[in-house]
């Protein structure tokens, strides 16, 4: 885990409550989403990563309800997804909000807590809780891109549903209001909600985020936890000569954890190994001038997998 | 039976607030007195009656302004101008929650489809009998007033004639609506489905009755259009003048009991055809 910490809910965290079989959508001759299996454990924050158009919101959509899927099935709850059982208990922000403009924030609001039947009382909780207490009044076209997106956040969050589908829940807010988002996501995880987050923003989603599936083309490439996915760190090391540099690090990492990267040896190797490593390296005459560790970002990993016929593309293709 | 109610309350509430219905209606009720009263009672006035029907007299003119009459004078606008009208309504209604997508909100909040368009359709036809009300109210204002003013004699019409009156409106105005509201779901969008649905009320719909007197094929189609049989339905109450001086669209196309049963049918079939789409349709 990566960004936090869940409270709660740890026992209940492999009771899925989102899985996809083969999910397919087509539009005529254009496959938007292709045999998707995708797996939201309860109590998770779960990020769900493509690039435009890769096919994310069409997938959130067929999980709602408001798209068929031409094949695979797709359970939320455990019952067909969109099912009015269970759209009850989801909240959902779809594609930008959809509001009426004439009406203010908080009437909006009360329309759809009537379609839930929930009482009016949550209206303002749920105001509140996105920071538009004092803007309620206004009307809905009179707000800002952030306000319109806040608000739609406070509609998913009427009636404490089980799980919420956020859709790019970040977008057109100012730094605060996104961090002011961020915690409120993982506030949401924390009281057991389990968040279903699509972004674009891959440090958003590696700082909220446990488990990250990402999905290209309309094919989820990978589901693993954050960590996970950006795998181990590795060790840098500068020092000349380079081949008694390169002889050491493979006696102690073996030669398939080595590998050079311009004049630098790069190698798989744990922290307490380390000064091992530096302590080899002095005794066979090597002039050590840099050993440090690097960190794959989840941004690398992203672009590895998401960039068009490039080898780490095939590669995690194929042991996903 | 709960979420149907739901539904509706939710949509009644939303629809209340929205000047576009009160423009609408009221739009309506200003036609409605206009065409009733307004240019009838200035026709009376000005000892004018070349607005009235040929052959009118003053005495004519001031009798159709009588409380006795107002079930007639109520209806008489509604199978062109309240058709139209509440045609555009239900057209918005339905159309403009695509456009901004709250179609898609309502949709992830836990109803079924069926439930939310129910309550959508139960919301409207709360609305049409909510003016229908408001418009007798208003056309029974005028009469008496008029009647006062001419220190005329104070005759009620029938209960009866209310009643007819009031069912005769209450299917042609809803028919309209819910084919306003078809359009919208079709269209997806306000702008085409009230187009559409006012060329071919206003327009469309005539000329195929003026083809349809010269090939019988078509007369025969012609006996089944929406505007034919609200125009025959509302004709059958208030009469039709055969020297062409009716109001426009009261007809005597075909007869009050197929008229009747021809808007019924609408008034069964539009909702469910709105229906069908909404459910299986996908909604971005």
């Amino acid at each position: 885990m990566h960004g936090r910490a869940v409270g709660g809910s740890l026992g209940d965290m492999n009771e899925n409550v989102v899985q996809t079989h083969a999910l397919t959508k087509r539009y005529g001759a254009r496959l938007a989403v292709d045999r998707v299996d995708l797996t939201v454990r309860r109590g998770e924050v779960y990020g769900f990563l493509g690039p435009n158009g890769a096919g994310k919101t069409t997938t959130l959509r067929m999980l709602l309800g408001l798209v068929r899927a031409t094949s695979g099935t797709a359970h939320v709850l455990g019952r067909t997804a969109g099912s009015p059982g269970v759209t009850a208990k989801v909240g959902a922000l779809i594609e930008g909000p959809g509001f009426y403009p004439y009406l203010s924030g908080r009437d909006n609001l009360r329309v759809m807590a009537r379609y839930r039947q929930l009482p009016e009382t949550e209206v303002d909780a749920a105001l509140e809780r996105v920071d538009l207490s004092d803007r309620g009044d206004d009307r809905f076209r009179s707000y800002s891109l952030g306000m319109k997106q806040r608000l739609g956040v406070a509609s998913a969050l009427l009636g404490a549903p089980e799980l919420v589908v956020l859709d790019e829940p970040t977008n057109g807010l100012d730094p605060a209001g996104m961090a002011d988002m961020r915690s409120l996501i993982v506030a949401l995880a924390r009281g057991g909600q389990t968040v279903l987050l699509s972004s674009h923003l891959l440090d958003e989603v590696e700082e909220i985020c446990d488990r990250v599936g990402v999905i290209s083309r309309g094919r989820l490439l990978r589901e693993a936890p954050v960590q996970e996915l950006r795998g181990d760190s590795r060790l840098s090391v500068l020092g000349s000569p380079l081949d008694i540099t390169l002889a050491v690090a493979m006696r102690l990492g073996g030669e398939d954890g080595v590998r050079l990267d311009g004049d630098r040896v790069e190698l798989d190797l744990p922290n307490a190994a380390t000064p091992a490593l530096v302590r080899a390296l002095v005794s066979a005459g090597v002039d050590v001038q840099e050993v440090r560790r690097t960190e794959r970002s989840l941004e690398d990993v992203f672009f590895e997998m998401t960039e068009p016929r490039s080898g780490a593309h095939r590669q995690l293709e194929e042991t996903s | 039976m709960s979420t149907l109610i739901a539904c509706t309350r939710a949509e009644l509430l939303r629809l209340r607030r929205w000047p576009a219905v009160w423009v609408t209606v009221g739009a309506w009720l200003a036609l409605s007195l206009m065409f009733g009263y307004l240019f009838n009672l200035l026709a009376y006035t000005s000892g004018d009656t070349s607005f009235a029907n040929e052959g009118s007299t003053r005495t004519a003119l001031l009798a159709e302004m009588m409380p006795a009459n107002v079930p007639h004078v109520f209806v008489q606008g509604m199978p062109m101008f309240g058709g139209a009208l509440l045609m555009v309504l239900g057209a918005i209604v339905a159309g403009n929650g695509y456009g901004w997508g709250t179609w898609k909100t309502i949709y992830t909040q836990g109803p079924s489809r069926t439930a939310v368009t129910g309550g959508s359709i139960t919301a409207l036809t709360m609305f049409v009998v909510g003016i229908l009300v408001v418009s007798f109210a208003f056309d029974l204002a005028c009469a008496l007033a008029i009647a006062a003013a001419e220190s005329q004699p104070l005759v009620w019409p029938s209960l009866s004639a209310v009643l007819e009156a009031f069912g005769a409106g209450f299917l042609v105005l809803e028919m309209w609506t819910l084919a306003g509201y078809l359009l919208g779901t079709l269209a997806r969008g306000p702008a085409l489905s009230v187009g559409l649905g006012l060329v071919w009320a206003l327009v469309v719909e005539n000329l195929l009755r003026g083809v349809g007197t010269l090939l019988g094929p078509v007369e025969a189609a012609t006996a089944v259009l929406p505007g034919t049989a609200a125009g025959s339905l509302i004709g059958a109450l208030v009469g039709v003048d055969q020297g062409g001086d009716s109001t426009p669209g009261v007809l005597d196309a075909i007869s009050g009991t197929q008229a009747g049963w021809t808007v019924l049918a609408y008034v069964v079939v539009l909702p469910a055809l709105a229906l069908w789409l909404v459910r299986r349709r996908d909604v971005a």
